[in-house]
């Protein structure tokens, strides 16, 4: 039988093209962009090198001083970072960070645009870069303040030109010379933890003053044994925090904590007030916003189902009078419009992989790559036949309630 | 095989309401073929829709092979269309995404007969309507009466006791409805089908057993 309904689902398709066309369109279009809005999500924060670590990563990426008059919010300070994160109990590491500022060079005569960022070398063991040449900085290199640094292949293309070595040359930056001992892929914009072109030891920069901030421009990272630990590093992590000192008595109370990439940008979209799981609360904000997408093309499928029913009244009238009871009736148009929604989205998915690799190869977002995961594959899928049977239901019962004599007539439906 | 007792059809709306049945009783035996004659909105195809089980009495009984039908559901309503009933109608209403051999598949498929015996079938009923060189044709690619051809072996591929004719030859020329009448009155005479026909034409209606007569919904004969 269900064989049977997909025969003829592909025959009435296949007959009625501009109905067909219209249908796919609508699902294959509103699949694509919801596949590449997915995939720039996915880009953002799923885990993936350097950053492939981070389903057992939280961080501190903001911190926020309140008081009566006054608040304050910015990234957190080296000091912060090194009294409240590093050396965390029961984390397997910590790290310090600074942000990838964006700073220019000269190099050769040449002016060149690049994005520096201060490192210790746990960060090196936290994150799996991609190295061609060399290797990380390390402990040592931060704690001796040893002029080295790491640089993207990019970059050592843009100092040095295409296909030329760069280990154990140097370049001044911020007028500082450093000595390359690695060289790494290069990382997109989007990760970000991962992000730079050049990296430098924290402890190379040019005053102490950073030691003493509360608040500036660090960030610290916690890598956890398995997932499960998070609470407990949370709690310590509270702990800690709760013997924090306001040196500045203007305030009286921080917020600060230790959180996922989608925990963070949950807490930067609903603010750090916001009590309950932020994290689920914001994945349900985007898929109800994926939702409110889809029922677009979704009312238009059901307003295009119900006036086919005028127009294919006499079949239903002449199926019921040979034996299809409301039930097969709903089945067959139901089968029929998830055969169509399929289609629909194996063209959108066909759609959305060329796509994306004309995203990927315009480099609008430097050194992204955007590709269709299974992850994404699972949720196109779940969206097509979401689509199937929200716009084949109503429709399909619509029909099973028409009385065959009407049906056959060519009446009121 | 067909019997009616006391049977009323009222067409209600907010406004007006219309008797289309007035007590109606009918006896049809096993094997029978009846016509059904008089003037337009007479009740006749009403009359046919009921024994159809396609709509239900307002009042009265009716039973269909010894069963009284009014309690049925709507799965065992299409049960018993499906295995007992078939129909032809006067403007065809063949499935226009089909093929011919497609639309005769149709009652089969809702008994869940296999592909390769389904096929069979109705090339056998095509081949009884003289048809079977048609079977990958699409209906518009028919005459009219190739057309009542195709929707009669659709009517008879589930050998069906009882078929239901509502003005099978109303939209033929008369050598196409005489080759149409030869066809059911072969299904009556050699395969016993029950045969209710209507019709409103004399010639047609002289060939049959029995001919009732309507008259604004009541039965003048």
């Amino acid at each position: 039988m269900l064989a049977n309904y997909i025969k003829i689902a592909i025959k009435v398709l296949a007959r009625r093209k501009f109905f067909t066309f219209i249908s796919l369109f609508g699902i294959s279009f509103t699949l694509l962009v919801l596949m590449v809005a997915t995939a720039m999500i996915d880009n953002v924060f799923a885990p993936r090198a350097p950053e492939s670590k981070f389903d057992r990563v939280i961080g501190v990426y903001r911190i926020g001083l309140h008081g009566e008059h006054f608040n304050s919010t910015s990234n957190p300070g080296y000091r912060f970072v090194k009294e409240y994160v590093l050396g965390l109990p029961g984390a397997e590491a910590t790290s310090v960070f600074s942000g990838s500022s964006a700073l220019a060079m000269y190099h050769d005569n040449r002016k060149v645009e690049t994005h520096l960022r201060r490192t210790d070398g746990a960060y090196w063991q936290i994150l799996d870069f991609d190295f061609v040449e060399g290797g990380p900085l390390t402990e040592s290199d931060n704690a001796n303040a040893n002029f080295v640094a790491v640089m993207t292949d990019d970059m050592r293309t843009k100092l040095y030109g295409r296909g030329s070595a760069a280990l154990g040359k140097t370049f001044e930056v911020d007028g500082q010379r450093f000595r390359v001992i690695g060289v790494v892929r290069a990382v997109p914009i989007t990760r970000e933890v991962g992000f730079s072109e050049i990296w430098v030891p924290i402890r190379t920069m040019k005053t102490r003053e950073y030691e003493r901030q509360m608040m500036g421009s660090f960030g610290g990272i916690v890598l956890a044994r398995k997932r499960s630990d998070f609470d407990a590093l949370r709690r310590e992590f509270a702990l800690r925090t709760s013997r924090f000192v306001f040196e500045d008595k203007t305030f009286d109370r921080l917020s600060a904590g230790l959180d996922t990439r989608l925990e963070f940008a949950a807490r930067a979209t609903l603010g750090s007030q916001f009590k309950g799981n932020r994290a689920l609360v914001f994945r349900g904000i985007l898929a109800g916003l994926a939702l409110l997408f889809m029922l677009l093309p979704t009312m238009n499928l059901v307003s295009i189902n119900l006036s086919r029913i005028m127009e294919r009244a006499s079949e239903i009238g002449v199926r019921k009078a040979f034996g299809a009871s409301s039930r097969a009736l709903i089945g067959q148009f139901i089968v029929e419009n998830v055969v169509l929604t399929v289609i629909g989205g194996l063209i959108g998915f066909v759609l959305s992989v060329a796509v994306l690799s004309a995203l990927s190869r315009m480099q609008l977002i430097p050194y992204a790559i955007f590709d269709i995961n299974l992850r994404i594959f699972f949720y196109g899928l779940l969206i097509a036949v979401f689509f199937g049977l929200v716009s084949g239901v109503y429709p399909a019962w619509r029909m099973s309630r028409i009385q065959a004599v009407n049906a056959l007539r060519g009446g009121a439906l | 095989m067909i019997r009616l007792d006391n049977v009323n059809k009222v067409y209600r709306t907010e406004r007006v309401e219309t008797l289309a049945l007035e007590n109606i009783n009918l006896d049809v035996a096993p094997g029978e073929f009846v016509s059904v004659m008089g003037p337009s909105g007479c009740g006749k195809s009403t009359l046919l829709n009921l024994i159809g089980l396609l709509d239900a009495p307002s009042s009265g009984n009716l039973a269909l092979d010894g069963a009284a039908v009014a309690k049925w559901n709507d799965g065992k309503l299409a049960q018993f269309r499906n295995e007992k009933l078939g129909f032809v109608f006067q403007s065809f209403h063949l499935v226009p995404d089909l093929k011919v051999v497609d639309n005769v598949e149709i009652p089969l498929l809702y008994r869940k007969t296999n592909g390769t015996p389904r096929r069979k079938l109705a090339q056998a009923a095509l081949d009884r309507v003289g048809l079977a060189s048609r079977i990958h044709h699409f209906p518009t690619q028919l005459s009219g009466g190739q057309q009542q051809r195709v929707a009669i072996a659709r009517a008879i591929v589930g050998k069906p006791r009882i078929l239901l004719a509502d003005e099978p030859t109303g939209n033929l020329d008369s050598a196409m409805g005489d080759e149409i009448m030869d066809i059911l009155h072969d299904l009556n005479k050699n395969d016993g089908t029950t045969i209710v026909m209507v019709t409103h034409d004399d010639r047609f209606a002289r060939r049959t057993d029995r001919i009732v007569r309507l008259f604004d919904g009541r039965q003048v004969a």
